[in-house]
């Protein structure tokens, strides 16, 4: 995906395989990625809500840092899985690792 | 060392036990609740615990090993036997006397039960037990009757309809909802289930049940007419569970009076969730929720608040519901509005309704497919807000262009 189509402070959802990939720019303009799936329950992180670098479920509120990964508030007793972004002639790739 | 006891293990106590330990809290927690086995969620009771297959379970709030982890102690399965505010202690019914420094009250309730002949043929659904029973009560896909159009009652009917029940909903009221939402998205609810093959009778008062020789029941409601079920359920609201907080002596009003901090009339003594009536400092008034957001996000901040944190709660009111696809997300205090103005969500046949009261603020929002809507609007709702005026441009003073994407089957 070219990186021109992501906007700073922008999200979007990819089906990678059969796996849901959540891509974020951030405000500061660094891409980052994680599973797309909320670790609480099934919602798609990327029909939530990114603010500075935390995104919150569209449906019970839970938070996670998308720099890391990290479950930052309750609901969330599980971390995401977040990826290695790297932007290459304009084009936004994420290592999956498999 | 100092020990906090909480009596009441579900969304609120579990969440306050962990929350005073990441504070800081270096004392003895004890946390007792009365259903046996770990504090699960509950809202998957009335949705996919019903809709599942059979022993399907809702997820637990923390695993074992986070109770272990942040040494808190568990009696799960154990009855409150007693308790004595002078001498600070609390007498579980397996005989073991525990002294608290500070206890938190998270005591939550019970589902309401009707007063009327034969009401032990009714169901109720609160605990996992009770979800159970109900699930496996839908299995011959016969004639199921709810009792009440309130969340419980509809998520009910959806999941029976799903099953291919047929479903009557009886209330007493004249529309479903009613203490929650605006008059237009009653109607657009009520129509979805109507269409779904649901069968309202509104303004009916069941006066009687009894039990057929086949098992089903067969129910008579004021105005003469008999309804036969192979299943009732009533969804008709809970009974706080005072019991506890009238035995310490604190102050209770249809709920533990607490201020903004959880904090009952005994300073020691705290109420944390469904079970509280407490005061929120940016409506400036007191509030009884029942639901799960608040449940945990009150509980987090009362267990915060008992090791010493004094940050008052005032969360803008969310509570969500799915029924069919539809998940329904309501903010704020939507019937505190004088009128409404709604905007198309970004999905077919999405929208939000933006509640608006005195000055146009907005007092509450409702949104069906439209999390991210929502959100937003919560933040208006918290800054007491009004509609930018971009936004304003948008909006529509009716539901009409929600309802026709529905009717050419988008949602």
């Amino acid at each position: 995906m070219p990186a021109c189509d992501l906007a700073p402070g922008g999200m979007v959802g990819l089906e990678v395989g059969d796996r849901a990939i959540a891509l974020y720019r951030l405000s500061d303009g660094s891409f980052h990625a994680t599973d797309n799936i909320c670790t609480h329950a099934y919602a798609l992180l990327s029909d939530g809500w990114l603010e500075g670098d935390t995104v919150e479920c569209p449906l019970h509120g839970g938070c996670f840092d998308v720099r890391s990964g990290k479950g930052i508030c309750a609901p969330i007793t599980q971390d995401l899985a977040t990826y290695p972004v790297e932007i290459r002639d304009g084009v936004i790739h994420v290592a999956l690792g498999d | 060392m100092s020990t906090h006891v909480i009596v009441g293990a579900g969304q609120a106590g579990a969440c306050a036990a962990v929350a005073m330990r990441q504070i800081g809290f270096e004392g003895r927690i004890v946390l007792v609740g009365r259903e046996p086995g770990l504090p699960y969620e509950k809202p998957p009771l009335s949705k996919n615990v019903l809709a599942g297959a059979a022993g399907t379970l809702p997820p637990v709030i923390f695993r074992e090993e986070a109770y272990s982890h942040h040494s808190i102690e568990t009696r799960f399965g154990i009855e409150v036997a007693d308790a004595d505010p002078q001498a600070r202690t609390i007498a579980l019914a397996n005989g073991e006397t525990i002294v608290f420094d500070r206890l938190l009250l998270a005591t939550g309730g019970r589902a309401r039960r009707l007063d009327l002949p034969g009401a032990e043929h009714i169901a109720t659904l609160r605990t996992l037990d009770d979800a159970q029973r109900i699930r496996s009560g839908l299995e011959d896909r016969g004639h199921v009757v709810c009792i009440g159009a309130g969340v419980i009652g509809l998520e009910f009917a959806a999941v029976a309809r799903a099953k291919g029940c047929r479903v009557t909903v009886v209330e007493l009221g004249s529309a479903v909802m009613e203490r929650i939402l605006c008059s237009e998205v009653q109607r657009f609810l009520e129509e979805f289930h109507r269409h779904e093959g649901v069968t309202f009778r509104f303004g009916a008062r069941p006066v009687a049940v009894e039990l057929l020789e086949d098992g089903r029941k067969r129910m008579m409601l004021e105005d003469g007419a008999e309804i036969e079920a192979s299943l009732i359920v009533a969804g008709v609201g809970m009974e706080r569970d005072v019991a506890l907080a009238r035995r310490l002596g604190v102050d209770v009003d249809n709920g533990i009076l607490v201020d903004e901090f959880g904090r009952t009339s005994n300073p020691d003594i705290f109420a944390a969730g469904d079970v509280a009536a407490f005061w929120h400092p940016a409506l400036r008034k007191r509030l009884r929720l029942e639901a799960w957001r608040h449940a945990q996000n009150h509980g987090i901040a009362v267990g915060q608040n008992m090791a010493g944190a004094n940050v008052p709660y005032q969360d803008v009111p969310w509570l969500w519901t799915d029924q069919y696809g539809l998940t329904i997300q309501i903010s704020g205090l939507p019937k505190e509005a004088d009128h409404c103005l709604y905007q198309e969500g970004e999905k077919p046949g999405s929208f939000v309704g933006y509640h608006l009261g005195r000055d146009n603020a907005v007092v509450g929002a409702t949104a069906i497919n439209a999390p991210r809507q929502a959100r937003a609007a919560q933040a208006l709702i918290r800054m007491n807000g009004s509609l930018p005026d971009k936004l304003r441009a948008e909006l529509k003073s009716s539901l009409q262009a929600a309802a026709r994407a529905h009717e050419h089957g988008t949602i």
